[in-house]
């Protein structure tokens, strides 16, 4: 089934709007990444095929995007989908890694890259051609760690590391404008000595072609800087801090719910 | 104990291409007998902990079986929730070696005084949790533990002579060893602090008193029969603990006897955390913690001889 962005976003509705639960807007920052990813990129014959890309949602709380991109693919059913936040369900709101194609559990920022970097690592020891996606937030860079990872990545030429930070500029309790100020974000990423490419975050096509054109073989670690818009596609929460935590209403939900079918 | 430890994982890591070794930028003189061996398998992170065990995590999932070695405050405590998400979560055989465990870095200060780390590895469901008590033990502890499909801590101590009476290298995995026999008390204790308590049991022999001492070499899985088995048989039992009474050893051996109901009275010999840490040799430490030879020598004749009074 092919995986498109509107297809993700619906799924993301519908499903929390079911569960009742909040972080959509975070979710809805990433469905054209994802739906990219997950359609044309990852290179995952099968979930438990051993030489697959791997994809690691760092900012795990936007997994139900994965989820509806794990569905489409026909990897999880529409009855596990509906378990969404259920009692005894493997989806809770941030992944979990017994869950068929998810590789890591997730769901405290500033993990996944360091994760991801020992995985790329694994990759070359073994002289496998394989590549590691981590899914990072800009937030989420307030996080020591994530730089820790960034300077082993480039010291180490993992080439075939690729991070994407949804650059939404919205955190859980403000913009990161005000919270922890990080201009430059690129500017910060080339000089640890990566490989960086500022990009549209809901421009399928350029994030397809920006990543077709890394060199994963050798070099330096890649990031795509993807500017995102917190809540895209549904008006009422674009770049609304609220929409990072809240549920929707059943009037909410409509409307929604419209603006993504003609999104 | 870390010089016989890392001899043995060159002899691992020339049998198994997976066993790989990260530090933390720690291990100046000690770990290049595998650096010289395997220089492709070694990896110094850099001092960033964190990102040790998340690139450990990585490659463990990938099935290696990567060792990452620090200071036992440092490679536990700063990356703890990356251990807890990590390898615990995903059941992943990282190694943590933890050296120092206890008053080891004595003059180095309290930021390098492991003293919980027994209980914070032992809180982490699946997490196997070792503390071999001399270089000997350390050797076979390795050998016996190296292979298990989750995750290990290993508490290493710096000693690389001392040899426990009675212990002759002998590990096994979740098993107590009973290392003297005795009839007056028992003495259950781990780690490099076991030679204290041995030197204990010599100081009540000339005074008449029978000491059962017990190695309780595996925390974790906690051999919990076969220590209740040994606690039945008597009234007086001793903690001895390089580490703050509570979380290790001395919690684990309480649990047992209330758990079971044994008739025991238990006597918890370790570091108060109530008290100010100080800084001083391994030895004045011991001796400020009532940890020395003398000391529990001492706290065990109080207790016997309050047992005598209580009847």
């Amino acid at each position: 089934m092919k995986i498109t962005a509107q297809e993700v976003r619906r799924i993301i509705l519908e499903q929390a709007k079911r569960a009742n639960v909040g972080h959509i807007g975070s979710a809805l920052s990433i469905a054209d990444i994802v739906a990219t990813l997950y359609d044309k990129v990852l290179n995952i014959p099968d979930p438990d095929s051993v030489e697959r890309d791997k994809f690691i949602l760092s900012k795990g709380h936007a997994a139900l995007a994965v989820y509806a991109a794990l569905y489409l693919k026909g990897w999880i059913s529409a009855e596990e989908l509906n378990t969404y936040c259920a009692d005894g369900s493997l989806l809770g709101v941030h992944p979990e890694h017994a869950l068929t194609g998810i590789d890591f559990s997730t769901g405290s920022l500033g993990h996944g890259l360091s994760i991801a970097s020992g995985a790329a690592l694994a990759a070359r020891l073994r002289n496998k051609h394989q590549r590691v996606f981590a899914l990072i937030s800009d937030a989420e860079c307030n996080e020591g760690s994530v730089w820790e990872a960034v300077m082993f990545a480039a010291h180490h030429r993992l080439s075939n590391l690729i991070a994407i930070i949804d650059l939404n500029g919205q955190q859980a309790f403000g913009y990161t404008k005000e919270v922890i100020a990080m201009p430059d974000m690129e500017g910060r990423w080339k000089s640890f000595n990566w490989d960086t490419h500022e990009l549209d975050g809901h421009n399928q096509e350029q994030i397809r072609k920006v990543i077709e054109g890394l060199n994963t073989g050798s070099g330096q670690p890649h990031v795509l800087i993807a500017h995102t818009t917190f809540g895209k596609g549904v008006s009422f929460m674009e770049n609304k801090i609220k929409w990072h935590y809240w549920p929707m209403s059943e009037e909410e939900y409509k409307t929604a719910l419209n603006e993504v079918k003609g999104y | 104990m870390r010089k016989a430890f890392v001899n043995t994982l060159v002899e691992l890591a020339a049998k198994d291409e997976r066993v790989l070794l990260l530090t933390g930028d720690l291990g100046y003189t000690v770990l290049e007998p595998f650096i010289e061996k395997f220089p492709d398998r070694f990896f110094n992170v850099g001092v960033a902990e964190q990102n040790m065990i998340g690139i450990a995590t990585g490659l463990a999932e990938s099935g290696f079986i990567p060792f990452v070695y620090s200071i036992a405050t440092f490679a536990l405590l700063r990356p703890y929730e990356f251990i807890r998400n990590g390898p615990v979560l995903h059941k992943l055989a990282v190694r943590i070696i933890g050296l120092g465990g206890g008053f080891e870095y004595g003059p180095a200060g309290i930021t390098h005084h492991a003293l919980e780390d027994l209980g914070v590895t032992r809180l982490q469901p699946g997490m196997a949790v070792i503390a071999p008590s001399d270089f000997q033990q350390a050797r076979s502890a390795l050998l016996a533990s190296w292979n298990l499909p989750g995750p290990v801590y290993y508490r290493l101590g710096k000693d690389e002579k001392t040899v426990i009476p009675g212990l002759q290298g002998k590990f096994e995995l979740g098993k107590p060893q009973v290392i003297r026999e005795g009839t007056d008390l028992v003495i259950l204790t781990c780690g490099g602090i076991a030679c204290e308590a041995y030197a204990a049991t010599e100081i009540l022999a000339s005074k008449g008193i029978s000491t059962e001492v017990v190695l309780v070499s595996t925390l974790s899985p906690a051999p919990i029969k076969d220590l209740a088995g040994i606690l039945e048989n008597f009234p007086l039992a001793l903690t001895v603990e390089a580490h703050y009474t509570t979380g290790g050893i001395g919690s684990l051996v309480s649990e047992i006897i209330a758990e079971k109901n044994i008739p025991c009275r238990l006597v918890r010999c370790g570091v108060d955390s109530t008290k100010n840490v100080a800084t001083g040799s391994q030895a004045y430490l011991h001796k400020k913690y009532n940890l020395s030879a003398d000391a529990l020598a001492k706290q065990v004749i109080q207790n016997l001889r309050m047992r005598r009074v209580n009847r």
